[in-house]
């Protein structure tokens, strides 16, 4: 057990890296999910159908595919992602600003493919609004995107609220794939590091990551049995 | 009913040894062919290789030069033909060598695993591997190097990267890839680490590094490949010397490595192995290194 007392910068630095990539991955992947899930209970036919197909793509595609086309296939047709580089947030996070596009192609996949999750995660909590309310909020005169924002919504927050927890939780495991892609300095890939090029055992090496991932994970999760229990609707 | 299918079975399998026996005959120059004549000291690792007329062998698959897998299904190259004559020196034909794919990070698990009898694969002797596993040799002394796009003139040798500004790809887990982080500035903005140097050369052509980093010879054979994009940037900075990984407590079978480099060494099939595949990429062989015996 050596080994993590030695290099506890080591996982330190990773922990911290692989928290940059799940916080702006778990926001890009909330907001484009929320857009998704619009475009899928939406009165206008081709929008349902873009979300629908959205939801087809990503659902049903691994991430270990959707991260090559990110990390090898946006190279191939040219692009940096430098969209990425956003002027606030890159101030913040700053291997968003660095030349070095790697991390935004990781966060590109990780957003694209959890935000199909989202989506359905948002559109159960939809359904779990009972009909009768956003009939009596059509017959009150509200707009379909009032009726989403004042009625419908609101209530779909609180029904997705563990579903939403449990997307976010497999996103964070599923960001250990990154350091496998380019990413440099994540748990996944500092463990590999250690137990490749310095020739540390694994055992110890894999408990220590494991640690890492629990950190954040086990908390998020204590979190939201918590909101599950304060938002519960009484029906 | 069941009797007949199973000499119908035993048929196919007698058939398909002999169809496979008839195959074996491609990797002709490198068996001597004296098979089990050969005697070795009664428990030792050499006598039961040879007795078992089968040596598993670890390698990379996807570097040029050294160990590369084709199409052919077989890998090539100077570590391939340094096994095959550590395999003909304990009387096991080429044939018979099976090979598995050891990338960097697993290389030091296969040998304590006893997955392989032993690893020869661009495998650096340093102390800290030798805490698990033992080194024979060296048999090659490589130098880490840089190459880089063929209009890059900023970046001459690891020097370059102290300004933070250039990127650099390497493999996870190897040697060249702990050497070069000594020399950026900041580790998580220059170093790009992949799975295999295929991808780097990729990342390098694409220019989302400016850089790709490891043992001179590799990049020699990336650049004989493509000499319109690539080229080497400054000289080898650092000394690698290749060793054959074995059991760490094997120290038979390790002086038993050692005896046939420097036999190999001698009588010319070394330099011929040489010559025969990472020679024709232009890096030089220079004189046998000395061992290293401990």
């Amino acid at each position: 057990m050596d080994v993590l007392i030695e290099n506890f910068d080591v996982f330190a630095g990773g922990f911290w890296v692989t928290l940059q990539i799940c916080l702006l991955a778990a926001i890009g992947a909330l907001i484009l999910g929320a857009i998704v899930a619009v475009f899928r209970i939406s009165p206008v036919p081709p929008l349902r159908a873009v979300g629908t197909a959205y939801v087809t793509v990503f659902r049903n595609l691994p991430l270990t595919v959707v991260m090559f086309f990110s990390a090898f296939g946006l190279p191939a047709l040219g692009s940096n992602a430098d969209f990425l580089r956003i002027p606030l947030l890159d101030s913040l996070f700053t291997r968003l600003g660095t030349d070095l596009p790697y991390f935004r192609f990781a966060l590109i996949a990780l957003v694209l493919y959890t935000a199909a999750f989202v989506c359905e995660a948002l559109r159960s909590g939809v359904n779990a609004v009972s009909a009768g309310q956003a009939e009596a909020a059509r017959s009150l005169g509200l707009t379909f995107s009032q009726n989403l924002r004042h009625v419908v919504l609101p209530q779909a927050w609180k029904a997705a609220t563990v579903p939403l927890g449990s997307v976010i939780i497999a996103m964070i495991k599923n960001s250990a794939l990154a350091g496998f892609f380019g990413v440099v300095g994540d748990l996944a890939q500092s463990a590999d590091q250690l137990t490749s090029a310095e020739g540390f055992a694994f055992i110890p090496v894999a408990i220590g990551i494991s640690i890492g991932y629990l950190i954040m994970t086990v908390p998020l999760g204590a979190l939201l049995d918590r909101l599950e229990k304060r938002q519960a609707v009484a029906r | 009913m069941r009797i007949k299918r199973m000499a119908a079975l035993a048929a196919v399998a007698a058939l398909s040894v002999s169809l496979a026996a008839c195959g074996g005959g491609d990797d002709a120059g490198s068996g001597t062919g004296d098979g089990a004549a050969k005697s070795f000291a009664a428990g030792s690792t050499m006598e039961k290789l040879n007795k078992a007329q089968k040596l598993t062998v670890g390698t990379k698959f996807d570097q040029p030069g050294f160990g590369l897998k084709g199409l052919s299904g077989k890998p090539e190259g100077f570590d391939v033909e340094i096994a095959k004559l550590i395999a003909s020196e304990l009387g096991i034909p080429a044939d018979k060598i099976e090979y598995v794919e050891a990338p960097s990070k697993v290389r030091e698990d296969v040998i304590v695993n006893s997955n392989v009898d032993l690893v020869a694969a661009t495998y650096t002797i340093n102390d800290k591997r030798k805490e698990r596993i033992a080194f024979a040799g060296p048999y090659y002394e490589a130098g880490q190097n840089i190459m880089v796009r063929k209009n890059e003139t900023a970046i001459t040798g690891p020097g370059s990267f102290a300004d933070g500004t250039k990127k650099v790809c390497s493999v996870t887990g190897s040697t060249p890839a702990e050497e070069i982080k000594k020399h950026v500035k900041d580790i998580v903005s220059q170093v790009v680490l992949f799975d295999t140097y295929d991808k780097c050369r990729d990342a390098l052509k694409g220019s989302q590094v400016d850089a790709v980093t490891t043992d001179n010879v590799i990049l020699l054979g990336y650049i004989a490949k493509d000499e319109a994009s690539f080229k080497m940037a400054g000289d080898n900075f650092t000394k690698e010397p290749y060793g054959i990984g074995v059991k760490k407590e094997d120290t038979d079978f390790r002086n038993f490595i050692n005896d046939t480099l420097e036999k190999i060494f001698a009588d010319g099939r070394w330099k011929k192995a040489w010559d025969d595949t990472a020679g024709k990429f232009g890096a030089t062989l220079g004189t046998a290194p000395t061992l290293n015996r401990y």
